[in-house]
């Protein structure tokens, strides 16, 4: 539904986005993860028209944004980081602005009901947008981006400055939009895209570090190698006894928990699963193993380490 | 385009701009009007339409200033940009917004024409070709407003300057006049708007003076799609 292929975009000398490719399956929740300034808003902007990029190209359902930016502006509904509302009009004459400003077909009246009733929108209709608090700006900006039923939504940061209870409303929303639409959305917040999305693309400093399904990415990141356990007995003889077992990367003697029972964190090499060799090693021994659990990465820590190595290449390089 | 239109439009009368700005243009062509026609009862308006020059000059940029200047600060630009409309279009419904403030203000002379009429013989031909000259006088100069809006975000700068290209248009013509140079002269009385509109307040309707305004409405609507194009890609 969206190709992004090689985007490059320079601000002057600044290299915002670094031959960015991805692309975004019909019907797909895509989560645009990245911490700020990686260049999620810039990838957005250049999306949907309002930037161009230096290199590489963007099609929206086959069409290039450059070449035919009207037919391909057409399918995209847009909420930008800040929602683009005008302060002076009331929420029903800035969405009927908006249906007349994208020659949005249909019946009007129904249609504008149905998405405020949508968004949450129905009781505020007759105010003026500068009154309105900050989340239902962010409706009415949601509403904005259904008008003229575009077949992708592209949505900067939407929970971004919501309560708590807002955010699950919007991210609910956004679960019930991807029935009918295919939605890309940007956020820096981990547990958000994990709850919400398909498929996540990690940008760190304009490029892609990840791109893969919220599960497969912690899989890959850790894949069950780590493992935390605890062994009564000669803590210097559990050390040798598991290092020795072949594709350990590391064992590390933690805390003496009990008298006499300490505990230990393993890592297995990339590709091994080393449960039961350790079970066994232990058991051939006679050394109890009072507890054992596997550890995977959160998604904060893959976040961490992803766009950390990102950010150690870069300072090598400059050093 | 139309929407944009029927926005900026509403714009104008949601906000004190519209009414400031006609409340302005009113009160002082009124009182040009009182001062050089009605207090001697005469009831030729070459006086009011030749001062007219300077008013529209000068209060116009009020009404260009924040065509684009709202939107940057706004963010709706985002909007704009990103709907699938051609810059052509939301360029061209912004400076006929701000056109049709303008004629609703200059249409007030024919209110004065109306009451002379009553009083002595009205040479409506005379006064229709001066309106037509004040028409495309405004248009130029709203044209250069909007395009001044469209290169800063801050609605002061972009009045300012409004303001400084309307000074510039009025000393242009004693420039000429006061160097003696017989080529310098030429070429401020070549782009000298007020001797263009010198020739409608005759009653003359001359075809290179109807050419050079709308060639200035172009040529700075032109320059406004392309700096928008232009942010694009910087």
């Amino acid at each position: 539904m969206i190709e992004v292929q090689h985007l490059t975009k320079r601000y002057g000398g600044k290299l915002a986005l670094d031959d960015l490719s991805f692309t975004v399956q019909e019907g797909e929740i895509l989560g645009l993860l990245g911490p700020n300034g990686a260049g999620k808003s810039t990838t957005m902007n250049i999306v949907t028209g309002y930037l161009s990029a230096s290199e590489g190209r963007v099609l929206v359902d086959g069409l290039d944004i450059l070449e035919e930016p009207r037919k391909a502006k057409a399918k995209i509904g847009y909420l930008p980081e800040q929602p683009p509302l005008y302060p002076d009009m009331t929420v029903e004459e800035y969405l009927n602005f908006v249906w007349e400003l994208k020659g949005a077909r249909g019946n009007r009246k129904e249609r504008l009901e149905q998405i405020c009733g949508q968004v949450m929108l129905s009781d505020v209709t007759g105010r003026m947008i500068k009154n309105l608090s900050k989340g239902y700006k962010q409706r009415v900006g949601l509403a904005q981006a259904l008008i003229g039923d575009p077949t992708v939504l592209i949505l900067d940061e939407p929970t971004v400055g919501l309560d708590p209870k807002q955010i699950t409303e919007i991210r609910e929303l956004i679960r019930s939009l991807a029935q009918r639409h295919t939605v890309v959305f940007s956020s820096h917040i981990l547990t958000e895209v994990q709850a919400v999305c398909d498929r996540v693309v990690v940008i760190s400093a304009g490029k892609k570090v990840a791109d893969d399904t919220p599960a497969g990415l912690a899989a890959s990141m850790s894949g069950g190698r780590g493992m935390n356990l605890t062994v009564e007995g000669d803590p210097q003889q559990v050390v040798e006894l598991l290092s020795a077992i072949e594709g350990m990367e590391s064992v590390e003697r933690l805390d003496e928990e009990e008298p006499g029972v300490w505990a230990y964190r393993l890592l297995a090499g990339p590709g091994y699963d080393l449960r039961r060799e350790v079970f066994h090693a232990l058991a051939d021994k006679g050394m109890p193993m009072l507890s054992f659990g596997r550890q995977n990465l959160s998604l904060e820590e893959i976040f961490l380490q992803l766009t950390e190595d990102e950010i150690s290449e870069e300072g090598g390089e400059t050093a | 385009m139309i929407a944009i239109y029927k926005r900026e439009l509403r714009g104008y009368f949601t906000t004190p701009i519209g009414y400031i700005y006609l409340g302005a243009f009113f009160a002082i062509s009124g009182f040009y009007w009182f001062a050089g026609s009605l207090l001697y009862g005469s009831s030729d308006l070459s006086l009011l339409f030749s001062t007219l020059f300077t008013i529209s000059a000068f209060l116009a940029p009020v009404l260009t200033m924040r065509l684009f200047t709202e939107e940057k600060r706004n963010k709706t630009d985002q909007l704009l940009l990103t709907s699938p409309v051609s810059l052509t279009g939301l360029v061209a419904g912004k400076f006929l917004s701000a056109l049709t403030v303008y004629t609703i203000g200059i249409l007030i002379t024919i209110a004065y024409q109306i009451v002379m009429s009553f009083y002595g013989t009205v040479q409506w031909s005379t006064y229709l070709g001066n309106l037509l000259g004040l028409f495309l006088l405004g248009a130029a100069i709203l044209a250069i407003g909007m395009f001044l809006s469209s290169l800063t975000e801050n609605q002061v700068i972009a009045a300012v300057g409004g303001f400084g290209v309307a000074l510039l248009l009025l000393l242009v013509d004693s420039l000429g006049s006061s160097v003696g140079s017989p080529w310098l002269q030429k070429a401020t009385t070549a782009i000298s708007f007020y001797e263009q509109y010198a020739e409608f307040t005759m009653g003359l309707v001359n075809l290179p003076s109807v050419v050079f305004f709308a060639s200035v409405v172009f040529l700075f609507g032109f320059l406004t799609v392309r700096v928008l194009e232009k942010r694009r890609w910087s």
